[in-house]
């Protein structure tokens, strides 16, 4: 809605935002520098900012000392992986319940939802168990079964609050017009519903990427992904804060640059419901 | 061909009966208009025809055949909607032959029926654009072309022009009444509007709570309402009603005299009251005509020339030979 804001009113709303967006940036930016810091920088008190002696030596000496890129495959292959198969779940879900409504649909979505406010801890012991019975410990397998049950009720929420917004009069204008089913999917809905499902995939790849709990407890090396890489540098004996901001920094990456080339999708699905 | 019979067609939503057993002929090439007030089941009586919900009972039939368990995209029948529903993310050419398209047309015959569409619609200069790129009265045209161009048996209509402003309303209104009569195809328009109902109409249906109140041509309904509901419902303003001693001297529980019916004076007649609110339209003038002791409003409308100013006396007379009369359950007295 177009309102009308004061030019002193904008300033303000201006430094706000940035102040915000600074804040959640900060972090990121903060481990960005400090990978390229030596460990003695990186923990000196006052902290030193932009002008410390820039080296890559972090990053070569975590390069030599673990297999970056088997981690980064086995992050696409979880990440890919378990938001494929969620679609192909979520979207027939998402798509019957938004056009083919039943009086318990509404119900199905919280129950949806509740599993979510467990905490995962929670469950953390039954599917250990099962995984061992399985033999799915540390396979990748396994894991991106997991973390696509886990964020599938975010995607078929995402998915059908999408479709909800797609008026039920063009579909049974298609109809009218002689489209079957098929024709009706093919032809009118999935085109209208692109840009829902493809935020709902880009949102689920970065919680797929960044899942930590999972990763870490159902693997060991074979499946880990690169949260299991980050963490892996965490150990409280010595000083790794370089290295591990230079392992943050690599693990990041590629779903930051993901990111900052969809964003334009992604603020557009993420908000579409808002704004309409 | 578009003959389309309804024989004890039921429709119900859970528990609510919204249509009860109903039976309506629509004739082949028949401009038929359905109103009634918000509400009493015109649009759900439309799905019902188009396939869009099912009938609870009964049997609907088209050229014949019984359809009501045909699906839609079978019925051979074209729907304009009041958004007009087209594809967004298709140009208005892609709109206009997304049914050809679907009926597996060749190729060159859709460009040719989308052309023509096109030219009798004057789209020919946006058939690239998208319908986001379009006023209301573009969309609306291309809705509409989208129903004409596979020739369906018949059209139906509900509401497509109420999103319109009124200029465009008037433009659309004719242009589909041409349409109509250049086809000849069969259509069922639902409408609020009363203008529309009287103008398009060959036969109007006027519709209360699922039930049909009386069909008719126009003029039929305007001259003849076969109870108070239509005699209310049918004519712009209303028609006044009147009870008690005025109505007893008719020999009448009610009688019913329309705005155009009564004759104004300033001097002399048979009635006498204060006038309220004027309205001038320019060429008419209507005045709410209080305190005449018939009813709390008395409409008359007078020649646009005729200026009576709010709280003067005036007198009225009406037109005996227009007085419709009616019994004690609201029924036409002959
Ligand atoms: N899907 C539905 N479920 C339950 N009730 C419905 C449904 N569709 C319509 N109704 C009810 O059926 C009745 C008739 O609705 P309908 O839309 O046909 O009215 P209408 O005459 O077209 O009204 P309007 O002039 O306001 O468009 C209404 O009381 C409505 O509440
Ligand atoms: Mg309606």
């Amino acid at each position: 809605m177009a309102r009308a804001v004061t030019s002193q009113r904008k300033a303000i709303n201006t430094a706000v935002a940035w102040t915000i967006g600074l804040a959640i940036f900060f972090p990121i930016l903060w481990t960005f520098l400090t990978s390229f810091k030596t460990e003695a920088q990186a923990i000196a008190d006052p902290p030193v900012w932009f002008f410390f002696d820039w080296t890559l030596d972090n990053y070569r000496v975590v390069q030599e000392r673990s297999n970056y890129t088997r981690f980064l495959w086995n992050s696409i292959y979880i990440a890919g992986g378990s938001t494929l198969l969620g679609m192909i779940i979520a979207i027939p879900a998402a798509w019957s319940m938004a056009f083919v409504p039943s009086n318990q649909t509404k119900n199905i979505l919280l129950w949806m939802l509740s599993t979510k406010m467990l905490p995962a801890v929670g469950v953390l012991y039954p599917i250990y168990l099962i995984f061992i019975q399985l033999g799915l410990l540390d396979s990748r397998f396994g894991l991106t079964i997991v973390i696509m049950l886990i964020n599938l009720p975010i995607m078929v929420w995402m998915l059908y609050t999408y479709f909800k917004e797609i008026p039920g009069e063009i579909l049974e204008a298609a109809r009218m017009d002689g489209a079957g089913l098929r024709e009706e999917i093919l032809f009118v809905l999935t085109p209208m519903a692109i840009p829902g499902i493809a935020s709902t995939v880009l949102l689920n790849i970065i919680l797929a990427w960044n899942e930590a709990f999972w990763t870490l407890n159902l693997t060991a090396s074979r499946a880990a992904p690169l949260t299991a890489f980050i963490a892996s540098y965490s150990s409280p004996e010595g000083l790794f804060y370089a290295k591990l901001s230079a392992a943050s920094t690599m693990a990041i990456a590629p779903i930051l640059i993901l990111g900052w080339f969809s964003q334009k999708q992604l603020v557009r699905g993420l908000t579409f419901g808002a704004v309409k | 061909m578009g003959e389309i019979v309804l024989e004890q067609v039921t429709k119900s939503f859970g528990d609510v009966t919204v249509i009860p057993p109903l039976d309506l002929t629509i004739e082949d090439g028949e401009f038929t208009v359905f109103v009634g007030p918000s509400g009493c089941g015109k649009s759900t009586l439309l799905r019902l025809i188009a396939g869009l919900e099912d009938v609870t009972s009964g049997a609907i039939r088209i050229d014949g055949r019984e359809s009501s368990t045909i699906p839609p995209a079978k019925r051979g029948l074209a729907m304009v909607f009041q958004s007009y529903a087209l594809y967004p993310h298709m140009t208005v050419r892609k709109n206009i032959a997304f049914p050809l398209r679907m009926s597996k047309m060749s190729k060159a015959e859709q460009d040719k029926r989308v052309e023509q569409a096109a030219s009798v619609l004057n789209l020919t200069d946006y058939l690239d654009r998208r319908p986001g790129q379009l006023s209301g009265g573009q969309r609306q045209r291309v809705a509409i072309g989208r129903a004409i161009v596979r020739e369906p048996a018949a059209f139906l209509f509900d509401e497509p022009l109420s999103n319109l402003d009124a200029a465009l309303r008037v433009g659309m209104r004719l242009e589909i009444s041409e349409l109509h009569n250049r086809l000849k195809t069969t259509m069922i328009y639902v409408t609020h509007d009363q203008v529309e109902a009287m103008t398009m109409a060959d036969k109007i249906v006027v519709l209360r709570s699922g039930h049909i109140e009386q069909v008719g041509s126009p003029l039929e309904l305007y001259r003849n309402p076969r109870n108070l509901f239509v005699a209310g419902f049918i004519g712009s303003p209303k028609m006044n009603l009147i009870e008690g001693a005025e109505a007893a001297r008719h020999n009448a529980r009610t009688i019913g005299i329309r705005p155009e019916h009564i004759t104004v004076s300033a001097e002399e007649g048979q009635w006498s009251g204060l006038v309220g609110v004027a309205e001038h339209l320019g060429s008419d003038t209507f005045f709410h005509v209080h305190d005449t002791g018939l009813a709390e409003t008395i409409t008359v409308r007078a020649d646009g020339e005729v200026s009576f100013k709010h709280g003067d006396r005036i007198y009225l007379t009406p037109r005996t030979e227009f007085m419709h009369r009616f019994d004690e359950q609201g029924l036409r007295l002959p």
